[in-house]
């Protein structure tokens, strides 16, 4: 069963990212928005997280990291997607699990 | 008489309403003629990347406002220095805000002055009244 994780929280402070990874199964895709797309940035240790979570699609939502100016920041081999791909991506997985 | 006001800005932009609220309360302080000093630490350095565009989200991009404080006397910005590290940020990262001297031909300076957690509580600790956002 393919589950695609959302994360809107950003990485500091709040350990839903952590929870998250801790529970994503491979196969499984992690779309990060809202503050959740700092996690993705680079130079952070969410970003390594990341890096080192094995089977795991990475996501984020362009327009969210457009607004608050990292768009360029985003960590190599994150897809950025917009609105339509985030349907996309709802519409590929079997179910939505939505971490608040 | 005026008094030492700090605004403790603590959280990223966009995700909640703080930072914005936090502006408009500043700028309220501002007017009132008090001695302002705003502080950004945690996620709330996010609050002054240079570069945000809200055009995607239907939000309303509120950074350039950070810009406008030095016109309002508003000119004792302090960023702590780890949590711009944290974040993989360094103050290229951050608008360029400045503010023009008065008593120096309006010549222009740096509004923002990067301090570590330990001089930070210094300032914090001088302060008459504290507002966290």
């Amino acid at each position: 069963m393919a589950t695609l994780h959302t994360v809107n929280k950003s990485p500091f402070g709040s350990s839903v990212l952590d929870d998250c990874l801790g529970l994503a199964k491979r196969g499984s895709t992690v779309l990060l928005f809202e503050d959740g797309v700092y996690a993705a940035t680079t130079g952070t240790k969410s970003a390594e997280a990341i890096a080192n979570a094995d089977g795991i699609t990475f996501a984020v939502l362009g327009p969210d990291a457009k607004a608050r100016g990292v768009e360029g920041k985003i960590a190599d081999g994150i897809k950025v997607v917009d609105y339509d791909g985030f349907v996309d991506l709802v519409a590929e997985h079997d179910k939505v699990h939505a971490w608040l | 008489m005026a008094k030492k006001f700090m605004y403790m800005n603590t959280k990223a932009p966009y995700g909640t309403i703080y930072a914005l609220e936090s502006l408009e309360v500043v700028l309220i302080g501002a007017a009132f003629e008090q001695d302002v000093s705003l502080a950004f630490i945690g996620d709330g350095v996010y609050q002054l990347t240079k570069g945000q565009n809200t055009e995607g989200i239907g939000m309303k991009n509120f950074s350039p406002t950070y810009t406008a404080l030095g016109d309002y006397d508003v000119n004792k910005i302090y960023v702590e220095k780890e949590s711009l590290e944290e974040r993989g940020l360094s103050l290229d990262d951050l608008q360029h805000l400045t503010w023009e001297d008065e008593d120096e031909d309006w010549a222009e300076k740096d509004s923002i002055r990067l301090v570590s957690r330990s001089e930070l509580a210094d300032v914090i600790d001088d302060q008459d009244v504290i507002l966290s956002f």
